[in-house]
C-alpha cells in the first residue's frame, strides 16, 4: 500500500474546516442532558464534605470527630490533613487546606456533621503581603526566583581584572546615562484563583480492585497513574472518566489529594462516592495564579527605542514561594541591553497551579506598561513606540507580523480618531476616554494524541480518542476533521472522547488539544481511507491515486462516472470493521501543525475620575493561529479570553487578611468577576494570510487571554495621565492613584 | 458560607406559610412560631411534599433545611441546575417557579411545595437553546443551563428589550469561560426573531 501524504484539503475544497460549525454538544449543554462529574448520581452513593482549614498558618493539634459521627446518617469521618490521637499535630500552611471529611447519606447531612468536628488549633504567625519586599525580606519570606544580564558585545567584555558584577553595573549605569529618556516604574499584579464554576471533585467507585472515577479533568488519559501511585495500585486498574467538564483553565491535571481522599473513603464505605470541592474551598485551594510587582528601570534613544532594561520583580506563587518565571522579561520585547532579576515571597497560601498561558498574562502587563510609559514620558504617540520597539524583540522573525497585526488593530479600533496625548483628552463632566495596548506571543504546539478509528462495512463510523472537551469544542473539532477527511456529513461519524479506556490523548494544557486531535485524527481518517480506496480501486478498475471521497460517495477523479456510495465502498470491507490507530507524537515534524503565534490586542476605556469607575467601550484582538478549524468555536475562544483579561484588568483579586492571612474574599458575591453588562464591544480579527493557513493547526486558547490585561492598563494611563501601577484597577486603586499625582 | 448548603435551616422545623413562601431568615423555634403567627403551621423532620415540575406531578421527601436544588439534582435527577455558588450569586441554579426565575439553591423546597417548576430541562423545543447553540454562547456549558433559563424568564418580561437592556438584564448569572459576547448576541437575535 502506497505510504499516505498527510495534508490538509486546499482551502477551496474544505467543506467544513475553517467554516462555522455548531458545537455537537451544544443542545445538550443548553437543556441540562449534559452530565458533568457534580451531576453523576451513583446508586448508594455517600456525599463528602470536608472541613477546611479556617487558618493560613497554623498546626492541628487534635480533632474530636465523636460529635460528627454522632449526626444521623454520618456514615464515616475521616482524617485527610489531621493527626490521629496521639500523633504529632499537622502544620497547615494555608487557609482552606482540607483536614477532615465527613461522609454522609446526603450533602446537608455531611455539611452538618462538618459543622460538628472539634478541632484544636495552634495558631501560628503568618504572612500574606507579597506586594510588599522589603516585608518580606524582613521576616525571612523571600527566596532567589532567577535572573541574569545579557548586553550588547559592542560593550566589551570585564578583563581579567575586573569584577564582573561591578563592570556590569557601570555599563548598565552608562547606559542609562547615555539615554535620551529613563523612564522609572513600579507596577504589579494580584493573585488570581481559577474558581472553575464546577469545583474540583470526583464520584467514583471500586468494582472489586478496580476503581472507577469520574473525575473533572483536563487530563483524561494520565491521572490514572496519580491515583495508582497513591493508592498502591497500578494504573490499568484506574478508569477515568469525563465526558464534560466544568472549566479547568489549567487547574484540574491531577487527582489532588481530596481526589485520594475520595477514593479511601469509597474502600472504607464499601460504597460509591461523591467528592466535590464547595465554593469557598474551590477559590481557597482549587487553583491560583501567582502574583507580580516590579520596579523598572528604562532607558531609551531619541526615537523612543529602548536600549536598556533594568528590572526587579517579586510576589508569591504560595507557601512553595515561587513568582512570575523571569525567562520573559520584558515581555515579547527584548532590547540589546537587559538585567533582570526575580524574588519570590514564601506566603501562607495554597501553591499556584498552570493558569491559562501560565505567566505571560503577567509578565505582559507588568512590562509593557513601562513601555507605555515611555510614550507618556515622550508625549508620544504609544502605538509609534510599540510599532518602533519591534525591531528588539524576542522572535525577531515575528516583527513584521506584529506591525501588521498592529496596524489592523489600530484600524477596527479606529486609533487615529480616537488617540489623544496620556491625560490630555477631552473631559465629559468626570468621565475621560483612552486607549492602549498590548502585544503577546504563545507556542500552542499539538500534544501527542492517538486515536482509534473503525469503519464499519455498513458504512458507520466511529472513533476513540482519550482526549477531552474543556469548552473548546474538541469533540467537534474530531468530527469535523473525520467527516471533512471521508466525504462525509458532520452527522455520520460517531466521536468518543473523555475516557481513559480509549488510546492515549495528552492532557488539554498550552493550548495543545485541538492541533492533537486534528493531528490523530486527519492521520487515521487518510489512513483508512488509504485501505479502502484500495479495495474501491480494484472494485472500479482505476488507479487507487485517482480516487477522491466526497458527498458521501467515493469517485474517481478523470474516470466520469466510476464512482460507488460510501456504504457500498464499506461493504468491500469484508465482515470485521476496518481499524486504524494513528499515533502523534508531540514535537514529531508534521505538515499538519506548527508552533507559535503573535497577537494583539487594544482597548479603549472610559474612567470616571470621580468614583474610579473603569468601563470598557470597546476591545479588539488581533490573532494569528495557523490554520482556523472551527470558525465559530474559534472566535469564542477569544471572546473568552478577552473577558478573562478584562475580569484579571479590572475586577478579580484574591483578598488576604493582612493580620490573619485568611483568605477573604473566598465567595462569588465577594470574589468578583465581570458580567454580562461589563465587557463593552469586543472584536475578533483572525490574521490568516495564505502562508498563516500553510502553517497547519496551532493552538489557540493561551494567547488571546494574554495582552488584555496590559492594553486596559495602559488605556487607564492614556485617558486619566496617571499610572495606576496594579492590577486589577480597582475602583479604589484608580481614586488613589489619582490622588497621589494631584499631590 | 457555601460550605453549608443548608445551614441556614436546622433538621428541626420550618415556618410554613399559607401565602408567599417564607425566606429562611423567617424560622424560629416551634415555641416562637406558635406564640407569634396564628394560622402559620410548623413542619419538623421529613416530610412527603409534591411538586409540578416540568408539566409533571413529582413527589419528593425533604427537610425543613432541603433545598429545591437538591430536590430536583438529587431525587429527580434534573442536573441542569449547578450548585455553583450557593449563596445564589452566580445564577447557576436559575429555574422558574410560578414562571418567576429563582435560585434553586436558596430556595427552600417546602416553600415549592403545591407550585409549579420550570427547569432547562423542559426547553428542549423553546427558541433559546436553539439560539445560544447558533451563536455559541457556551464553552464549557456548567452555567448556560443556569442562563438559558434567565434568558428565557428576562425575555417573557422584555421581549422587545434593547441591546442597552440586555445588557443591564441578564447580570444575575456568571460565566467564568467568558461566553457574554455570545450570548449578547444571542439574544439579540431572539428578540430580532420576535
Amino acid at each position: 500500500m502506497a505510504e499516505v501524504t498527510y495534508s490538509w484539503p486546499e482551502n477551496h475544497k474544505a467543506r467544513l474546516i475553517g467554516k462555522r460549525v455548531s458545537r455537537l454538544d451544544g443542545m445538550e449543554k443548553s437543556t441540562g442532558a449534559a452530565k458533568y462529574t457534580y451531576d453523576v448520581n451513583l446508586p448508594k452513593q455517600l456525599v463528602v464534605r470536608a472541613l477546611g482549614c479556617p487558618h493560613a498558618h497554623c498546626r492541628v493539634i487534635s480533632v474530636d470527630t465523636s460529635a460528627a459521627e454522632r449526626v444521623p446518617g454520618v456514615v464515616l469521618v475521616h482524617l485527610i490533613k489531621a493527626p490521629k490521637p496521639g500523633d504529632d499535630p499537622v502544620e497547615i500552611r494555608a487557609d482552606g487546606t482540607l483536614l477532615v471529611a465527613v461522609a454522609g447519606e446526603t450533602e446537608a447531612i455531611a455539611a452538618e456533621g462538618v459543622s460538628k468536628l472539634k478541632v484544636k488549633y495552634e495558631l501560628l504567625e503568618s504572612f500574606v503581603a507579597d506586594h510588599d519586599l522589603q516585608a518580606a525580606e524582613a521576616k525571612k519570606r523571600t527566596k532567589k526566583a532567577g535572573g541574569g544580564i545579557e548586553l550588547d558585545e559592542a560593550l566589551g567584555e570585564p578583563g581579567d581584572d575586573d569584577d564582573e558584577e561591578e563592570w556590569e553595573e557601570q555599563k548598565v549605569q552608562e547606559l542609562f546615562a547615555q539615554s535620551k529618556y529613563v523612564v522609572e516604574g513600579n507596577y504589579g499584579i494580584d493573585t488570581i484563583t481559577h474558581c472553575c464554576l464546577e469545583p474540583h471533585g470526583s464520584t467514583l467507585h471500586w468494582e472489586g480492585d478496580r476503581l472507577k472515577v469520574n473525575l473533572s479533568t483536563q487530563n483524561v488519559s494520565r491521572t490514572d497513574d496519580g491515583y495508582a501511585d497513591a493508592l498502591k495500585i497500578s494504573a490499568d486498574e484506574v478508569d477515568v472518566h469525563c465526558e464534560y467538564i466544568g472549566g479547568g483553565f489549567g487547574s484540574k491535571f491531577k487527582p489532588d489529594y481530596w481526589g485520594i481522599a475520595a477514593a479511601e473513603i469509597a474502600k472504607k464505605a464499601g460504597r460509591p462516592v461523591k467528592f466535590l470541592l464547595t465554593r469557598d474551598q474551590e477559590l481557597k485551594i482549587g487553583g491560583n495564579r501567582p502574583s507580580g510587582f516590579i520596579d523598572v528601570k528604562l532607558g531609551a534613544d531619541e526615537n523612543g527605542v529602548v536600549q536598556v532594561w533594568d528590572s526587579h520583580h517579586w510576589g508569591t506563587s504560595g507557601f512553595n514561594g515561587s513568582t512570575v518565571s523571569v525567562g520573559n522579561f520584558p515581555y515579547v520585547f527584548r532590547p540589546k541591553n537587559w538585567r533582570r532579576r526575580a524574588t519570590g515571597i514564601i506566603t501562607d497560601n495554597e501553591p499556584s497551579v498552570a493558569w491559562r498561558a501560565p505567566n505571560h498574562p503577567q509578565a505582559c502587563a507588568i512590562t509593557q506598561t513601562a513601555y507605555d510609559d515611555l510614550a507618556a514620558k515622550m508625549h508620544a504617540d504609544s502605538l509609534d513606540i510599540f510599532l518602533r520597539n519591534l525591531e528588539n524583540i524576542d522572535s525577531p522573525e515575528k516583527s513584521l507580523v506584529y506591525a501588521e497585526q498592529l496596524r489592523i488593530g489600530a484600524d477596527l479600533i479606529d486609533w487615529r480618531k480616537h488617540w489623544h496625548l496620556h491625560g490630555k483628552g477631552k473631559r465629559r463632566g468626570s468621565v475621560v476616554e483612552g486607549l492602549g495596548i498590548g502585544i503577546h506571543k504563545w507556542g500552542g504546539t499539538a500534544n501527542s494524541s492517538n486515536c482509534l478509528l473503525k469503519i464499519h462495512p455498513d458504512g458507520g463510523v466511529e472513533s476513540y480518542c482519550g482526549t477531552q472537551d474543556l469548552g473548546t469544542g474538541t469533540r467537534t473539532i474530531c468530527a469535523m476533521v473525520l467527516a471533512e477527511t471521508l466525504g462525509l456529513p458532520i452527522e455520520a461519524v460517531k466521536v468518543n472522547i473523555g475516557s481513559s479506556t480509549y488510546p492515549f490523548s495528552g492532557a488539554s494544557g498550552g493550548s495543545t488539544t485541538v492541533g492533537a486531535v486534528s493531528e490523530s485524527h486527519r492521520r487515521a481518517a487518510q489512513e483508512v481511507l488509504a485501505q479502502l480506496f484500495e479495495l474501491v480501486a480494484k472494485k472500479l478498475e482505476v488507479p487507487a491515486d485517482k480516487l477522491e471521497a466526497s458527498n458521501g460517495s467515493i469517485s474517481a477523479v478523470d474516470y466520469s462516472g466510476k464512482a460507488m456510495s460510501w456504504k457500498q465502498a464499506c461493504s468491500l470491507i469484508g465482515i470485521q470493521p476496518l481499524e486504524v490507530t494513528s499515533i502523534y507524537k508531540r514535537g514529531d515534524d508534521s505538515p499538519l501543525s506548527s508552533s507559535n503565534v503573535a497577537g494583539c490586542q487594544m482597548a479603549r476605556v472610559a474612567v470616571d475620575t470621580d468614583t474610579g469607575v473603569v468601563k470598557i467601550i470597546k476591545m479588539v484582538a488581533v490573532q494569528d493561529m495557523g490554520l482556523v478549524m472551527n470558525r465559530k468555536t474559534a472566535e469564542s475562544q477569544v471572546y473568552g479570553a478577552m473577558i478573562m483579561s478584562i475580569a484579571a484588568a479590572l475586577f478579580e483579586q484574591r483578598i488576604n487578611d493582612p493580620k490573619t492571612g485568611a483568605f477573604i474574599n473566598s465567595e462569588l458575591d465577594s470574589y468578583r468577576l465581570p458580567r454580562l453588562g461589563d465587557t463593552g464591544e469586543l472584536v475578533v480579527h483572525f490574521h490568516e494570510p495564505e502562508s498563516e493557513r500553510a502553517r497547519g493547526v496551532i493552538g489557540l486558547g493561551e494567547p488571546p487571554a494574554i495582552s488584555g490585561g496590559a492594553a486596559i492598563a495602559n488605556a487607564v494611563c492614556n485617558a486619566t495621565g496617571v499610572r495606576v501601577p496594579t492590577l486589577p484597577l480597582t475602583p479604589k486603586r484608580v481614586l488613589d492613584a489619582l490622588r497621589t499625582a494631584k499631590g | 458560607m457555601s460550605q453549608q448548603s443548608s445551614q441556614g435551616v436546622s433538621r428541626r422545623g420550618f415556618l410554613k406559610g399559607s401565602g408567599a413562601a417564607v425566606a429562611a431568615s423567617s424560622v424560629v423555634s416551634s415555641t416562637e412560631a406558635e406564640a407569634a403567627a396564628p394560622g402559620l403551621q410548623v413542619v419538623s423532620g421529613e416530610t412527603s411534599i409534591t411538586m409540578k415540575v416540568n408539566g409533571k406531578s413529582m413527589a419528593a421527601k425533604v427537610e425543613p433545611r432541603t433545598t429545591l436544588l437538591d430536590v430536583l439534582r438529587y431525587q429527580f435527577d434534573l442536573t441542569g441546575a449547578k450548585p455553583v455558588s450557593l449563596g445564589g450569586s452566580s445564577g447557576a441554579s436559575t429555574v422558574l417557579v410560578g414562571g418567576k426565575a429563582v435560585m434553586a439553591s436558596t430556595t427552600l423546597a417546602l416553600a415549592v411545595a403545591g407550585k409549579e417548576v420550570t427547569t432547562c430541562e423542559s426547553l428542549g423545543g423553546d427558541a433559546v437553546p436553539s439560539a445560544f447553540v447558533e451563536h455559541d454562547a457556551q464553552q464549557c456549558g456548567f452555567c448556560t443551563p443556569g442562563f438559558v433559563v434567565a434568558v428565557r424568564a428576562f425575555l417573557n418580561k422584555y421581549p422587545n428589550a434593547t441591546e442597552e437592556q440586555i445588557r443591564a438584564g441578564l447580570n444575575g448569572n456568571i460565566c467564568r469561560c467568558g461566553t457574554y459576547a455570545n450570548i449578547l448576541q444571542a439574544v439579540i437575535s431572539l428578540v430580532k426573531g420576535n
